[in-house]
């Protein structure tokens, strides 16, 4: 059925000369764009297998070739062969290390798709890095050595992407030509792979059968292994349908940023995190919890009916309400949750251990707050998961709150994955990550060094109404007296106090 | 299935815009880089598209190394003035009192002292907390393991081994008094993406890189154009007109043309198409020690 996928370049060239070059432009211009991570240990051929699909879809160039095959013959693992491992090893100092140490993008495109491809290293230390490649992933590449089969790091990075929730995964067993390409070797390979990925929770498996050093199934379908009758991977890729994959059921609507350019003018930036939000539609602005109705949905290029995600618009409303950056625009018929109080897992990425005793900083959407964390429930043996991901430890409900979060579990420290409670000073307005990866995710800032200490991924609310009250101080402006030509001294010195750690929530007249 | 679907360049979009919208909100004092060149010339577009109906609300800097092809120069003004940027312009004018340039200095030096430090000098001098690039991941090496918000420490440094994870979209914008974030909204865009975005948005750019016939002398293997009076004597006699455009825009005397006809987007995109050289290898600064990008990367270039 399918033409050989090919990519740009060499497209052209089989392409007849004289095809109007704005058709093949027009036709590129309706390219939909597929972000993929890729995971393996050291020595599965990871490398290659990018490397592969980028030089067979001729996004090399000349000049980065002879580039690398010089390099490939001063530092290469592959002998007096091209490496083309050492395409993707950017930095200087990990060329020289001989692993990737680091998250690299990569982009490539075919007669069907663009392509992002975030290339994560697969060793034990760095599973900050996979974290961070992988959350904008719609899709996941797995790959095995077909001679050593699901071992510990397999493990490992199937359970990040279930983390992730990362709704595709492609199994791509490689070197199969060091195994004679046998089907039994495959056959088993996928068995124990699927034991894993139901226990995991884990829908969408495609597995290939491959050899990247040699190109199998890679671009094109393997005639040493007649016995496979799926497609060759690129043609899957280029396939695969993902927008859909969306939530495009609940409104959630951060708001970035305040657009005033005059008095008539009133417009509230964001990018839709989930939904659609329809021109006319009633809304409501959280936390006010004010009902209004969408006036318009303005952007540069004019108005739209309605917006989706992942669009960036700016909203107008019917009525004047008091909205600010961090507040959230949704329907009157799915309310997130709204509260400070949440169980989550959380993923440490910080060289330095977890202190329960610290205020972090929580983003969360366009939000910012002062957070602890109160509990540590869980952690997980990420080289042997029993579980899902999103299989709550313990319990939610207040009676039992107690009783299973006070355990012995010790702090996390660097790539430690576990469940814990979360306090924020703020109210925030979120959904458990299963249900939207939007809202349900929020990072933590250490206070002090300010580096990105963790990442979250919501699993619940919790109970709210047996926690000591340790709301924020509030300046209650109008109520001290304290008119609006005073505000602008007053948000500045209350930014310098809240860089110091001291939050404090600040009331002012509505204008 | 939906027909609530994003073609991959309205999808790019999208999120630089979040991406710019998140640094206004976020930052102080943001300012974006200019370069004048393409990217640039997308980046300035959607910084339009993220606050439009209002005004943008930061200033466009253009780091001026004195060496920039005129037109360069004569296109900044005419933008800024005709979609009411403010524009900042700034000069490292002590060295450029002392006389220093490629020809004199070479390529290193100039590019140290007129590039990286005077933009420096100028972050420094403004009190910039954060500074927009339109560098992209797909352009070379070490741009395509950086963040889209990068952290520089209070010397405009980038640590390629210490970066801050970065999840989702959500950037982590915290900073101490001193440091500053480098911020790439275009960092998922590829070079046909930005070609295609110009063609479809109507998107003004530098005569430069559409081919007509220039004053041209081959020096080091590079075709150069002869911009001004500068030129050293010795190459003027072999100054020749050349049908000849430029794939990257930067001082006129590190910038090789290449020969081409192309003087539609079409016509450009179709060279590319079958094209055996990446845009940067006209330019004469990558290549001036190994692995030369990460190394002024470290230093504060980008």
């Amino acid at each position: 059925m399918a033409i050989p996928s090919s990519c740009l370049h060499n497209t052209y060239h089989t392409m007849n000369k004289q095809t109007d070059i704005r058709a093949y432009l027009d036709a590129d211009e309706q390219k939909d764009l597929l972000r993929l991570l890729t995971a393996g240990s050291v020595d599965d051929g990871k490398s290659t297998l990018i490397g592969r699909l980028l030089f067979d879809s001729k996004k090399l160039y000349d000049d980065q070739l002879a580039a690398l095959e010089r390099d490939s013959k001063r530092v290469g693992n592959a002998g007096d062969s091209i490496d083309y491992a050492l395409l993707l090893d950017g930095l200087k100092a990990e060329r020289e290390e001989g692993i990737t140490i680091d998250v690299a993008y990569r982009y490539f495109s075919t007669n069907r798709r663009k392509f992002i491809i975030a290339d994560t290293p697969g060793h034990e230390q760095y599973t900050r890095n996979m974290i961070t490649g992988g959350s904008t992933a719609d899709l996941a590449i797995i790959l095995i050595d077909a001679r050593k089969g699901v071992i510990t790091q397999t493990r490992r990075h199937t359970y990040l992407v279930a983390l992730l929730g990362i709704k595709h995964i492609v199994l791509a067993v490689n070197k199969m030509d060091l195994v004679d390409f046998g089907k039994k070797v495959f056959d088993d390979i996928v068995t124990d792979y699927r034991m894993l990925t139901e226990r995991l929770g884990i829908g969408d498996v495609t597995c290939f059968p491959l050899s990247a050093r040699n190109g199998d199934n890679v671009v094109e379908r393997s005639s040493r292994m007649p016995w496979y009758d799926g497609p060759a991977l690129l043609d899957f890729l280029e396939t695969v349908p993902v927008h859909t994959d969306r939530n495009f059921t609940d409104l959630r609507f951060p708001v970035q940023y305040v657009l005033r350019p005059d008095l008539n003018f009133r417009g509230f930036c964001g990018k839709v995190a989930s939904g659609v939000v329809s021109q006319g539609d009633e809304v409501v602005a959280l936390p006010s919890m004010k009902h209004t109705h969408v006036k318009s949905i303005v952007t540069y290029d004019g108005t739209l009916h309605e917006a989706f995600p992942p669009q960036s618009v700016t909203i107008t409303l019917q009525d004047e309400i008091d909205i600010s950056r961090g507040d959230m625009i949704v329907h009157p018929d799915s309310i997130p949750h709204i509260g400070r109080h949440f169980t989550t897992m959380l993923v440490w990425m910080d060289e330095q251990p977890m202190d329960t005793s610290k205020k972090f900083f929580l983003k969360h959407n366009t939000n910012t707050t002062r957070s602890t964390i109160i509990a540590v429930r869980s952690k997980v043996d990420v080289n042997d998961p029993t579980d899902s991901p999103f299989h709550v430890a313990g319990s939610t409900d207040v009676r039992t709150q107690q009783a299973t979060t006070d355990t012995d579990v010790s702090p996390f420290t660097l790539n430690e994955i576990g469940q814990v409670d979360i306090l924020t000073a703020k109210t925030l307005f979120f959904d458990a990550y299963a249900d939207n990866r939007q809202t349900g995710a929020f990072i933590l800032i250490d206070p002090i060094t300010n580096n990105t200490s963790a990442v979250g991924m919501i699993l619940a609310p919790l109970d709210e109404s047996t926690l000591e009250n340790d709301a924020t101080p509030t300046l209650d402006l109008p109520a001290l007296g304290i008119t609006p030509d005073h505000y602008a001294a007053i948000d500045a010195a209350v930014r310098d106090l809240e860089r110091q750690g001291l939050e404090i929530e600040v009331i002012k007249a509505h204008d | 299935m939906n027909n609530y679907h994003l073609t991959h360049l309205q999808e790019l979009e999208a999120e630089s815009i979040h991406i710019i919208r998140e640094v206004a909100a976020e930052f102080e004092n943001p300012v974006m880089l200019y370069s004048i060149g393409k990217d640039s010339s997308v980046m300035v577009r959607l910084a339009e598209k993220a606050f439009a109906p209002g005004k943008v609300p930061f200033p466009l800097m253009h780091i001026d190394s004195k060496w920039k092809f005129r037109e360069m120069i004569e296109f900044r003004d005419r933008y800024a003035a005709e979609h009411h940027w403010n524009l900042i312009v700034e000069s490292n004018m002590e060295a450029f009192r002392a006389g220093v340039g490629p020809f004199t200095h070479g390529s290193k030096v100039h590019t140290d002292l007129m590039k990286t430090k005077a933009l420096l000098d100028a972050l420094n001098k403004y009190k910039f907390d954060a500074a927009f690039g339109g560098a992209r991941r797909d352009e070379e090496k070490s741009r395509a393991k950086e963040r889209i918000f990068s952290f520089r420490d209070q010397f405009q440094q980038w640590d390629p081994k210490n970066q801050r994870p970065e999840l989702w979209d959500i950037y982590n914008a915290r900073i101490h008094k001193g440091e500053s974030i480098r911020v790439f909204p275009l960092s998922n865009w590829t070079e046909l993406d930005i070609w295609q975005y110009i063609r479809i948005e109507h998107i003004p750019i530098v005569p430069l890189y559409f081919a007509k016939e220039r004053p041209c002398v081959e020096i080091d293997g590079n075709i150069i154009m002869a911009d001004d009076d500068r030129l050293p004597e010795k190459y003027r006699p072999l100054v020749r007109p050349r049908m000849v455009r430029f794939r990257t825009l930067g001082c006129w005397p590190l910038t090789g043309a290449v020969e081409s006809t192309a003087t539609t987007i079409e016509e450009i995109v179709k060279e590319m198409m079958v094209t055996t050289k990446s845009e940067r290898t006209t330019r004469v600064i990558d290549f001036d020690q190994e692995a030369s990008m990460e190394q002024k990367k470290r230093e504060g270039y980008f």
